[in-house]
């Protein structure tokens, strides 16, 4: 293939098949809630370069070099990255760079996009220097592992796997995630700046927290050992502890 | 005394027969046929020359359902609700109110459309076009969203405003053909000045808003963008080869030496892409007949001393082979229909910097289209570069490979930050 031309560029015989694919992709956006597994090998020439401009913030293949907050997307499930994208581009997650980038990138593309963040492995993470204080750490665990029923709290676990690993293909794993970006999402989400499809689950539990419990929770998870292994996509959303449109 | 009161008397009397009898909506028979499978697909095809989708929908709302916020200098507007919902749409609209409004700036209910709806162009719109349009309207999915309150500061927010507004600057017209031109170019003409509203961004307003005949198409600032519009009048003649390079960056968003961003992407994604290409033919053949025009003064960069000016290109050389010269290449000569050059670039050594800058600062891609589905993209560099290293850096391909433009003031990016 000449990478050199766009693709109208390319020969009839190529454009008809480009068609053809391009009806295909569409024909499993439709179906993305049906089809669980990540599909088999797109085509993907040139996505590396043509996505320079994420690995800018998000590392090369997705996995961000920036400890501070840029979050790493590699290996996080293909459903999970494209309704971010959409909600990014849509307006529903608020942030100017993001949506700037976005503004005039179709479906199709954003799914591409997803897909081959999807395909990379996160790899390993160093753990950050340890800045949690003792009643932190015993907080953190509590409401990641535990939750609180009193507060009608589910336990991070619950959702996000038994090592906050993630599940395909709506829910992203949380481990190898700097805690200043876990915090900000909760705080996102108190604030309505962060929005999920309705009923936003994570809106209504993010509403539940306090600045303490999001200081202790994203602090503990920051210092979990990344779940290296792809999300697991066993399992179905049957017994979810609440009614979650992220997942529908 | 009495001379006085009679005097005033007849000068408001005149004033309101200006304003008022004579900016009264004219009777407009309907048209009424049912409309053929061929005139709402008709219909469909003109709603994406006039780009009506991307005011007139909310980002993740139903396509045409109205409601997004315009932000004008004297306030906002919002848009309206074309879908055929009853209460909140133009469900019970004929195609001859469709037509007033596109042709008078009329809504149904009388009410004067404030011209964040360009029907200065629309006017001149045919009519067997607005039915199409309108047939295509009605035949959406009615979706119920009422329309939010415009929230214009005194006195913009009165009924008079636009009154006067619409006397002072509004004036229906009518597309007449040139028989002295060709087909193409009349067609370019009636597309560009028309449905495609090119002018609105293209030409700058005066105070009032009002579209500037003196700067016809000299380009300038959008109002709330923070982009500039390009000039589209030509200083030299526009060669063939130039003319088919704008013809695909029309419609594919991208070139051989170029790629549309901010507003202008907004446009390709959404309408141009859309177009036959005899259709972007046509509007290129129009264009490049503009004839020379005088670049409004647009808003200078800061003054920077030549010492200074000379500092920040040396500063600049060495970042731009670290961080652009891959894509953009060592002597700004681009990568055809991946990267755009830097080197002989109108939008590069434009007299204001805002929107190089902008792509500076924020990157981006160019528009998804059907001939350019996964464009490559621009990082960002707002975040990971000082104000003095953009500064430098820009100021370096402002003047480097035979550009010629004024330096960027590190304070100017501040001034964005």
């Amino acid at each position: 293939m000449n990478n050199n031309r766009p693709d109208l560029f390319r020969n009839p015989v190529v454009k008809k098949s480009l068609l053809i694919s391009g009806l295909a992709s569409g024909l499993l956006l439709t179906s993305l809630a049906v089809v669980a597994e990540q599909a088999a090998t797109p085509d993907d020439a040139g996505l590396a370069e043509r996505l320079q401009a994420c690995a800018a913030c998000h590392g090369d293949e997705g996995r961000s070099q920036q400890e501070d907050y840029y979050p790493s997307i590699a290996g996080k499930p293909a459903g999970y990255l494209y309704r971010q994208l959409l909600n990014f581009r849509d307006g529903r997650r608020l942030h100017t760079t993001m949506r700037l980038m976005l503004a005039y990138l179709s479906d199709a593309y954003l799914y591409d996009i997803a897909r081959y963040y999807a395909r990379q492995s996160p790899g390993h993470h160093s753990l950050p220097e340890t800045n949690l204080t003792e009643a932190q750490k015993a907080l953190g665990k509590q409401l990641a592992q535990s939750g609180d029923p009193e507060r009608d709290l589910p336990a991070c676990t619950q959702c996000h796997g038994s090592r906050l690993q993630g599940r395909a293909p709506y829910i992203p794993g949380l481990t190898g995630l700097p805690s200043e970006y876990l915090a900000a999402q909760l705080g996102a989400w108190q604030a309505g700046t962060r929005q999920a499809l309705t009923p936003d689950c994570m809106a209504t539990i993010a509403q539940r927290l306090n600045g303490e419990d999001i200081l202790a929770v994203s602090r503990w998870i920051a210092h979990q050992p990344t779940a290296a292994d792809t999300p697991s996509t066993k399992g179905s959303y049957a017994n979810l502890p609440m009614e979650c449109g992220a997942v529908q | 005394m009495w001379r006085i009161i009679l005097g005033l008397a007849a000068l408001l009397t005149g004033l309101a027969l200006w304003l008022f009898w004579a900016d009264r909506a004219p009777p407009i028979a309907v048209n009424g046929a049912a409309p053929s499978e061929e005139t709402i697909e008709k219909g469909e095809y003109l709603a994406r020359a006039g780009n009506c989708i991307a005011c007139h929908t909310v980002p993740g709302n139903p396509e045409y359902s109205g409601g997004r916020r315009i932000a004008t200098p004297f306030g906002n507007v919002y848009s309206s609700n074309l879908t055929p919902d009853n209460e909140t749409g133009i469900g019970q609209w004929s195609d001859a109110d469709f037509w007033r409004a596109m042709r008078h700036g009329i809504s149904r209910d009388g009410r004067r459309l404030y011209p964040a709806f360009p029907y200065s162009n629309y006017s001149r719109v045919k009519r067997e076009d607005s039915d199409a349009l309108f047939a295509y309207l009605k035949s959406l999915p009615a979706v119920r969203q009422p329309q939010p309150e415009p929230q214009l500061r005194f006195p913009y927010n009165t009924g008079l405003a636009l009154r006067l507004w619409r006397a002072l600057f509004f004036k229906p017209g009518r597309f007449e053909a040139d028989p002295q031109r060709s087909t193409a170019w009349n067609r370019g003409a009636y597309l560009v000045e028309g449905l495609g509203h090119c002018n609105a961004c293209h030409t700058a307003r005066g105070f009032l808003g009002n579209s500037l005949a003196s700067a016809e198409y000299a380009g300038g600032p959008v109002p709330m963008l923070g982009w500039d519009a390009l000039p589209l009048t030509n200083s030299q003649p526009m060669s063939d080869k130039r003319a088919s390079e704008m013809a695909r960056l029309l419609k594919h968003g991208v070139s051989e030496r170029n790629v549309t961003s901010g507003p202008m992407a907004e446009v390709v994604f959404h309408s141009l892409q859309h177009l036959a290409d005899d259709d972007i033919a046509a509007m290129v053949t129009y264009i490049r007949s503009l004839p020379p025009g005088q670049t409004p003064a647009s808003e200078q960069g800061l003054q920077v001393g030549e010492q200074r000016k000379a500092l920040l290109m040396k500063q600049g050389a060495p970042l731009y082979s670290e961080h652009c010269a891959d894509c953009h290449g060592e002597k700004g000569e681009g990568h055809p229909f991946q990267y755009p050059a830097l080197a002989d670039n109108q939008s590069v050594v434009a007299d204001s910097a805002n929107n190089i800058i902008r792509s500076l600062m924020y990157g981006g891609f160019g528009p998804s289209t059907k001939g350019n589905p996964r464009p490559y993209g621009m990082p960002p560099y707002a975040q990971q570069m000082s104000a003095e290293d953009m500064a430098a850096v820009l100021t370096y391909i402002r003047n480097a490979w035979g550009n010629e433009a004024a330096a960027v003031s590190p304070l100017q990016i501040r001034r964005l930050r």
